[in-house]
C-alpha cells in the first residue's frame, strides 16, 4: 500500500464516520455540522482522484453556499426532535425496503456481469494539462446540448421556486429607494416664521 | 524519507507566510488606531514603545492572559470549534497565493475557484460561534453575517469570472502575467474591468464584515454581534482572523485588478522601477489596506436593508452584465487576452 490509499482509506473511513453522524445525531445543527464534514471529505476523495475542479466545485457549491443556508434555516426553526422521532419504528419497514431496493440496483450495475467495471475503458489516470480545461473542452464540445439543457432546467427550477414562494400582499410598507434618494431638504423640512416673544406688546 | 523531507519543507514554507501573516496583522491594528486616530484629530495609542510600536504586542499579551468566560448552556464542543473554524480558512486561503512569479506555496491550476472555496467557509465560524454562544445578541449578528456574506460572496463570484474571463486562466500566477505588457499600468484588468474592480473591492469590505458594512458586530444596536460572549484568546482568534482576511482581499484585489507584482511602468523606464518585484504587491496591498482603514473613519454603518440592495440589485447585476461585455470585447478583439 502506498500513501495514497492510506489517505483514501482515512479519508473513506472519515466520509463514512461523518455520514452516518448525519442521520443519528441528536441536534440538527451538530448533524447538519456533519453534513458539511461529510461533503468536505468526499470533496477531498474527488481531488485524490485528480478531479480537482470538481472537487473544490463541491466545497465552493454545497459547503460554502447550500449548506450555510441550510444551516441558517436549521438555526432559525428551532426543530424540536422528539416528535420527529416518535415515527422511527413506524416508518422502519418502508426505509428498509427502500434502502434494499438501493443497494439491490447498485449491486446489479456495479457488480453484475452486464455492467461491470471491466467492460468499460478505463479513463486516463492523469489527465495532460489542466483539469478545468478539459472538463470545459468536453462540455462546450460533446456534452454542449446535455449541458444547455440542463442549465435551462436549473433555470426553470429558479423561476418556479420564486414564482411559487412569492406573494404579493397588500398594505405592507416598504421603502421606495428611488424616492428615498431623491427626497430634498424642502419636502421634510418647512420653515415656519414666527415674531419673537420679545417684541413691543408681548412678553413680561 | 524523501516524502517526510517534503513534509518539512512545506511545513516551513507554511511557516514562511504565516509567521510573517501574523506580525503584519499586529502592526496593521496598530496601523488602523494611528490612521484613524490622526483622520479624527486625536494621536492614538502613543505609550508603549517608541512610536507606539510594543502596542500590539501589549495588547497580545493581555489578550492571552485574560480569563476565558463560557456561558453556561452554550454548546461547549462547537462553541471552541467555532473561533478554529474561522481563523482555519483564512490562513489556508494564504497557500495560492503568489508573491512573486514562482514563489507561492502552491501553483494549482485551481487557484481562483480554491481561493472562493476557502473564503466561502470562513462563514461556519461566525455562524457556529453566534449560535453556540446560546445569546441573542451572538445570535442575530450570526444572522445578519450569513445573510450579507452568502449575498456578497456572488457579485464577487461573478467580478472574478470577468478575471477569468480576460486572462484565460483560472491559475493566479497567470492571472498576474496576462497583465504584464508594455504598456505599464494601461495593462492591467483595472481598466477594461473597471466597474468590476469597484464592486469586487466593496464586495470584499462587505465580505469581511468591516466598516461601513459591519452591522454584524454593530456595537450601536448588538453590542458585538456574534464574537459577543468570547473573551480573552478565544476573542484573539476572531480578531486575527478578521483582520487577516482584509489583508487578504487587499493582496487579492491588487493581485486580480493591479497586476500583482508587475511595475506599473513596465516598458518605460528601465532600471529598478521599471522591473517587477513582490514590493510592488505589497506597496499596492497597503493602499487597498489603507482604504480599508479610511472607510471606516470616515462613513456611517449601512442599514441592513440598504446593504442587501447594494448587493442583490445593485452589483449582481452589473456583474452579470459586464461579463457579457468583456466577453464581447474580447471577441471582437478590443480588450487582448492575455495567457
Amino acid at each position: 500500500m502506498n500513501y495514497e490509499s492510506y489517505l483514501f482509506l482515512a479519508l473513506a473511513t472519515l466520509l463514512v464516520i461523518a455520514a452516518g453522524a448525519v442521520v443519528t445525531l441528536r441536534n440538527p445543527v451538530h448533524a447538519a455540522m456533519s453534513l458539511v464534514l461529510t461533503f468536505f471529505t468526499s470533496a477531498m476523495l474527488w481531488i485524490l482522484l485528480r478531479a480537482e475542479f470538481l472537487g473544490i466545485t463541491l466545497v465552493l457549491v454545497y459547503v460554502g453556499a447550500v449548506m450555510v443556508l441550510f444551516l441558517f434555516v436549521v438555526m432559525m426553526l428551532d426543530i424540536n426532535v422528539v416528535p420527529l422521532r416518535e415515527g422511527f419504528a413506524r416508518y422502519l419497514p418502508v426505509g428498509l425496503l427502500v434502502a434494499g431496493i438501493m443497494a439491490a440496483q447498485m449491486v446489479a450495475v456495479l457488480g453484475g456481469h452486464h455492467f461491470g467495471l471491466e467492460r468499460y475503458t478505463a479513463p486516463p489516470a492523469v489527465i495532460e494539462g489542466s483539469n478545468t480545461a478539459a472538463l470545459g473542452q468536453l462540455l462546450y464540445t460533446g456534452y454542449v446540448y446535455p449541458f444547455e439543457i440542463a442549465a435551462v432546467i436549473l433555470l426553470v427550477a429558479i423561476v418556479a421556486a420564486i414564482a411559487l414562494t412569492h406573494r404579493r400582499r397588500e398594505g405592507v410598507k416598504l421603502q421606495d429607494p428611488g424616492k428615498q434618494t431623491m427626497v430634498r431638504k424642502a419636502d421634510r423640512l418647512r420653515v415656519v416664521k414666527m415674531p419673537s416673544d420679545t417684541r413691543e406688546g408681548h412678553g413680561a | 524519507m524523501d516524502d517526510l523531507l517534503l513534509l518539512a519543507w512545506t511545513l516551513a514554507k507554511i511557516l514562511l507566510i504565516a509567521v510573517p501573516l501574523i506580525v503584519a496583522v499586529a502592526f496593521f491594528t496598530l496601523a488602523e488606531r494611528k490612521v484613524i486616530g490622526w483622520m479624527q484629530v486625536r494621536l492614538g495609542p502613543t505609550e508603549i514603545g517608541p512610536l507606539a510600536l510594543a502596542q500590539p504586542f501589549a495588547d497580545t499579551a493581555k489578550m492571552l492572559f485574560k480569563e476565558l468566560v463560557m456561558p453556561r448552556n452554550a454548546d461547549r464542543f462547537l462553541y471552541i470549534l467555532a473561533p478554529l473554524l474561522t481563523l482555519a480558512p483564512a490562513f489556508a486561503a494564504w497557500a495560492v497565493i503568489p508573491f512573486d512569479q514562482g514563489v507561492a506555496l502552491s501553483q494549482i491550476d485551481a487557484g481562483l475557484l480554491y481561493l472562493l472555496a476557502m473564503t466561502s467557509l470562513g462563514v461556519y465560524g461566525v455562524i457556529l460561534a453566534g449560535w453556540a454562544s446560546n445569546s441573542k445578541y451572538a445570535f442575530l449578528g450570526a444572522m445578519r453575517s450569513a445573510a450579507q456574506i452568502v449575498s456578497y460572496e456572488i457579485a464577487m463570484g461573478f467580478a472574478l469570472v470577468c478575471v477569468i474571463v480576460a486572462s484565460g486562466s483560472l491559475n493566479i500566477e497567470k492571472i498576474v502575467l496576462a497583465q504584464a505588457g508594455n504598456a505599464g499600468f494601461f495593462e492591467w484588468f483595472w481598466l477594461p474591468l473597471l466597474p468590476m474592480f469597484v464592486v469586487y473591492f466593496i464586495s470584499g469590505v462587505a465580505e469581511t464584515n468591516r466598516a461601513p458594512f459591519d452591522v454584524a458586530e454593530g456595537e450601536s444596536e448588538i453590542v458585538a454581534g456574534f464574537h459577543v460572549e468570547y473573551s480573552g484568546a478565544a476573542f484573539a482568534v476572531f480578531f486575527l482572523a478578521e483582520y487577516a482576511n482584509m489583508i487578504l482581499i487587499s493582496l487579492l484585489a491588487a493581485i486580480m485588478f493591479l497586476g500583482g507584482w508587475l511595475s506599473p511602468f513596465q516598458g518605460w523606464i528601465g532600471g529598478f522601477l521599471g522591473e517587477p518585484s513582490f514590493l510592488w504587491l505589497f506597496a499596492k496591498a497597503s493602499i487597498f489596506a489603507f482604504c480599508y482603514l479610511w472607510f471606516r473613519a470616515t462613513f456611517p454603518r449601512y442599514r441592513y436593508d440598504q446593504i442587501m440592495r447594494l448587493g442583490w440589485k445593485v452589483f449582481i447585476p452589473i456583474t452579470i452584465v459586464w461579463v457579457a461585455v468583456i466577453a464581447v470585447l474580447i471577441v471582437a478583439k478590443v480588450v487582448e487576452r492575455g495567457v
